[in-house]
């Protein structure tokens, strides 16, 4: 046992207030978040979504030919320019595309790509290279950067689920995964812990392990304590989905139309890895998704939020072009990604479609680094150093976001 | 009274080397540490699924096929089976860490599944096979460990060994073996990969999960690897990287931050480097040499370690002498925590220490004991990792409830004076007191209990509920 500790600590607890650590207060000094305040809202596709049949490269007769079962008629797909078009059931992106509110972007993928979900996931979640193994996520170092020298809240990093995912993590700051904040606040309220967040070893001692252990919980109080209170301010009048993406969209509207200081939300809805059966479930899935994001993205313009905030929707990788014998694909590598709302302005088709001619052992060969991607959010949205937190330097997307 | 100081010295090491099973009274360390080793040198086999069985299945798939079955039903099936018994080893270690004597071996064991992490689905029989190296070897020598494992056909198939050919190499396990298994970045060049990968070229393994070496896939020319020339091929790879001090000094700080603190000593690295490496890489001789060390038991040594998933999940089970029985429910908590045993994140293994610690992990830590004793039910639930083929691991266990018999913790307490039990129990679970204000509320609230049992009942789960338990 640490007599040391044990002595320091003992002094402490009759100490009282006049010690409470920074971080303990600093919600309380919190300024209010202006429209200049951007928000980024992440929505990660689990599974490996199939690219091809999101965006569908509807005038192209190798995809017909390579997807004879699988493949979406040339009349129902939602047609964007004479190349591509939108899966049906994404029908209410269709109405946000023509709302000036859709980014497209397709081909995005990296070297050597992985088709293993959980390695492939990592990749997109710590922004590697494909055989580099990163402990802290994009997300994290973004915290870590944003907030270096001063005191950063896990609620600033909002993961609506029960646990963290690694984009989340950074070296120094984490951010904060709750599916209810409201709950997690009673639990952090419930006697003993809310005790226990108040023991202020950590102000003196946060590099000892146990330090950093009462540092977390007391900053996972401050931030439920806060995402609780300020964030009932606003209950959305909006009808969302009852299914899982719509809770959680609802979740974040009211979090960004009460003021919260949240930079950066991460969700994500799974099922995506159809190996079998591929058009109902797929389908079901991307309705799932259209709709709950176009309720999100009306409730956050009705209330005015809608140009700060920017939503990003990603999967691991996309799906081999062939179709398998069990009206399913296989897991493939570069896909599509969207970039929704901010500011009006034309949507667009970013860069060119998938080049069925030109593949790679059966798959996509990728033309934007996902790390681009990342790049020009940093940068041009959330207006932090970029190369602190890809360390390579990647240059961004011209045109993207500036 | 507190415990004396030899006694939590004893402690440390138990905590560090002895998976949180408590050590004996009054022996003195020299020889409890000689005892951790001794009942280590016995080995035991987990075997959930025999070759006969994994050629009866063989049999048995190529005969419903015959027979005309729905080819996809069939693979279904034993997609399902195969799943379940990966599952199936991977409790049963759990179980043997929980239970068994050899808990120096099995811990040795768990730093190298780090080590050497490998993850592959759907070949149970080879996760085991490669299961029982890593343990067989735990505590033997490193040269031998190392090959073993090299030859290991669930190694050979993660990190494509199988697509490594005379003229088309494949590197990949080429660049591990020495960026991670050995050297460490920077102490090789690119070309040493490409000419190590030529040397590897012909490791395959056999159908029925044995290795075997086939001499037609085999690139015999000559390669210079680490400024060694000759027609070398994997066996002379290995040998050379154990020829490197530089192997030596990676494990070294490696074993060193895993078990003494996570902040390296330079110094002291460097001299059991040089020991291991002069002892022909004796994995045993060089744990036995750092736990003899008096450094070790230094107050900066102490409570300096954050308990993996695993160390956390096993520690409350050995010092409470229960065992969690709902399998589902053993993968759950290590799914939540983030540590599944047989799935590594990567080859690069857990990355550990503060990494294991966010927000959520941290309450899920701190409710585990009362999940443990049966008054909680979790309401967390595991990510999907979104593969179809990784659902055994998302479904829900049913309870997590352990059999505790208080009684017989409560009797390891028996010449305790009533006044003293709060700061006993304590000392015994936590590598750290406290602070006084959180030690007086438990005692407090334990003061209404009237039952001595129901009393050190109500300490346990409150001191292994604190942030303080977290660490080792």
């Amino acid at each position: 046992m640490k007599r040391r500790t044990f002595i320091r600590n003992s002094g402490f607890a009759t100490a009282g207030t006049m010690l409470i650590p920074h971080f303990l207060k600093a919600y309380e000094q919190r300024p209010e978040p202006s429209q200049a305040d951007k928000v980024l809202v992440v929505i990660q596709l689990s599974g490996g979504n199939d690219g091809l049949n999101t965006v569908v490269p509807y005038r192209n007769d190798i995809y017909y030919r390579e997807r004879p079962v699988l493949g979406i008629e040339r009349a129902k797909v939602l047609a964007l320019n004479d190349e591509i078009g939108l899966n049906p059931a994404l029908e209410p992106l269709r109405r946000l595309y023509d709302d000036g509110r859709v980014r497209i972007l397709n081909n995005v993928g990296y070297p050597n790509p992985d088709r293993s979900h959980f390695r492939a996931m990592d990749i997109w979640q710590t922004a590697s290279d494909a055989d580099e193994y990163l402990s802290t996520g994009w997300l994290g170092r973004y915290l870590d950067a944003a907030c270096s020298g001063c005191a950063s809240s896990p609620h600033q990093l909002l993961e609506i689920d029960d646990t963290l995912s690694l984009a989340l993590k950074g070296q120094r700051s984490n951010g904060l995964a709750t599916l209810n904040p409201e709950q997690l606040y009673k639990q952090t309220q419930n006697g003993n812990l809310a005790r226990l967040a108040k023991v202020p070893s950590a102000a003196e001692d946060d590099h000892s392990p146990v330090g950093y252990l009462y540092k977390t919980l007391a900053e996972t109080t401050s931030s439920a304590k806060y995402l609780y209170e300020k964030g009932k301010m606003q209950r959305s009048t909006a009808t969302y989905p009852t299914h899982e993406l719509g809770k959680r969209l609802k979740t974040i509207a009211e979090l960004i139309i009460s003021g919260i200081d949240t930079h950066v939300y991460y969700v994500s809805i799974a099922g995506f890895d159809t190996h079998v059966g591929q058009r109902a479930q797929q389908d079901r899935l991307l309705k799932q998704y259209a709709e709950a994001v176009e309720v999100f993205m009306n409730d956050l313009k009705a209330n005015g939020q809608l140009d700060r905030t920017l939503v990003l929707t990603f999967s691991e990788f996309g799906r081999r072009v062939k179709q398998n014998a069990s009206n399913g694909t296989d897991h493939g590598t570069a896909n599509n990604v969207f970039l929704l709302g901010g500011p009006p302005r034309a949507s667009v088709v970013y860069n060119e479609a998938p080049d069925l001619t030109n593949l790679e052992g059966g798959d996509l060969r990728y033309s934007l680094d996902f790390r681009d991607v990342y790049a020009s959010l940093l940068r041009d949205w959330l207006r932090v150093d970029d190369e602190r937190i890809l360390s390579k330097g990647f240059k961004g997307l011209k045109g993207l976001l500036s | 009274m507190k415990e004396t100081a030899d006694y939590s010295k004893l402690l440390h090491l138990y905590r560090r080397a002895g998976l949180g099973s408590l050590p004996p009274r009054e022996v003195p360390l020299r020889k409890a540490v000689a005892s951790l080793f001794q009942i280590s040198e016995s080995f035991t086999p987990i075997e959930v699924i025999s070759a006969a069985e994994v050629a009866r299945q063989r049999q048995e798939t190529r005969q419903t096929m015959m027979a005309g079955a729905d080819p996809k039903a069939t693979v279904k099936d034993r997609l399902k089976e195969n799943q379940e018994l990966t599952r199936d080893l991977n409790v049963a270690w759990i179980n043997q860490m929980a239970t068994s004597q050899e808990a120096l071996r099995e811990r040795m064991a768990l730093f190298w599944h780090g080590h050497f992490a490998c993850r592959i689905q759907q070949q149970p029989y080879l996760v085991q096979n490669y299961l029982h190296t890593l343990r067989r070897h735990a505590l033997g020598h490193f040269g031998d460990l190392l090959m073993a494992v090299s030859k290991e056909p669930a190694m050979l198939q993660f990190l494509n060994n199988q697509q490594n050919r005379k003229n088309s190499p494949n590197e990949n396990f080429a660049r591990e073996v020495m960026e991670l298994f050995t050297l460490g970045r920077g102490h090789y060049t690119e070309k040493d990969i490409q000419e190590a990968a030529r040397a590897f070229t012909g490791w395959r393994y056999s159908p029925e999960g044995t290795f075997v070496f086939q001499e037609r896939l085999h690139d015999p020319g000559s390669k210079t690897f680490l400024g060694r020339t000759g027609t070398f091929r994997g066996e002379d790879i290995i040998q050379i990287l154990l020829e490197e001090k530089q192997t030596a000094r990676y494990l070294t700080e490696k074993l060193y931050r895993s078990f003494v603190n996570e902040v390296p000593h330079p110094a002291r690295i460097d001299a059991l480097a040089e020991g291991f490496y002069r002892s022909g890489y004796d994995i045993g001789k060089l744990m036995r040499t750092i736990f003899e060390a008096d450094w070790f038991y230094d107050e900066s040594n102490r409570a300096s370690l954050i308990k993996s998933p695993v160390e956390l999940l096993v520690g409350m089970q050995r010092t409470l002498s229960t065992t969690v029985t709902d399998k589902q429910s053993l993968l759950y908590v290590q799914k939540v925590l983030g540590q599944v045993l047989l799935y590594p994140p990567n080859v690069a293994g857990w990355p550990g220490g503060y990494n294991w610690i966010d927000s959520s992990s941290l309450l899920f830590r701190m409710q585990l004991p009362f999940m443990l004793a049966g008054t909680l039910e979790s309401k967390v639930q595991s990510k999907n990792d979104g593969d179809v083929n990784t659902q055994a691991l998302n479904r829900r266990g049913r309870s997590l409830k352990a059999t505790i018999d208080w009684d017989r913790w409560a009797q390891t307490f028996q010449k305790v004076p009533p006044k003293e039990l709060p700061t006993v129990v304590a000392s015994r679970l936590l590598a750290v007191l406290p602070a006084a204000g959180v030690l007086t509320d438990i005692t407090q609230k334990a003061g209404a209990y009237t039952d001595r049992t129901a009393q050190i009942r109500y300490l346990t789960l409150a001191f292994m509920s604190l942030p303080e338990y977290q660490v080792g």
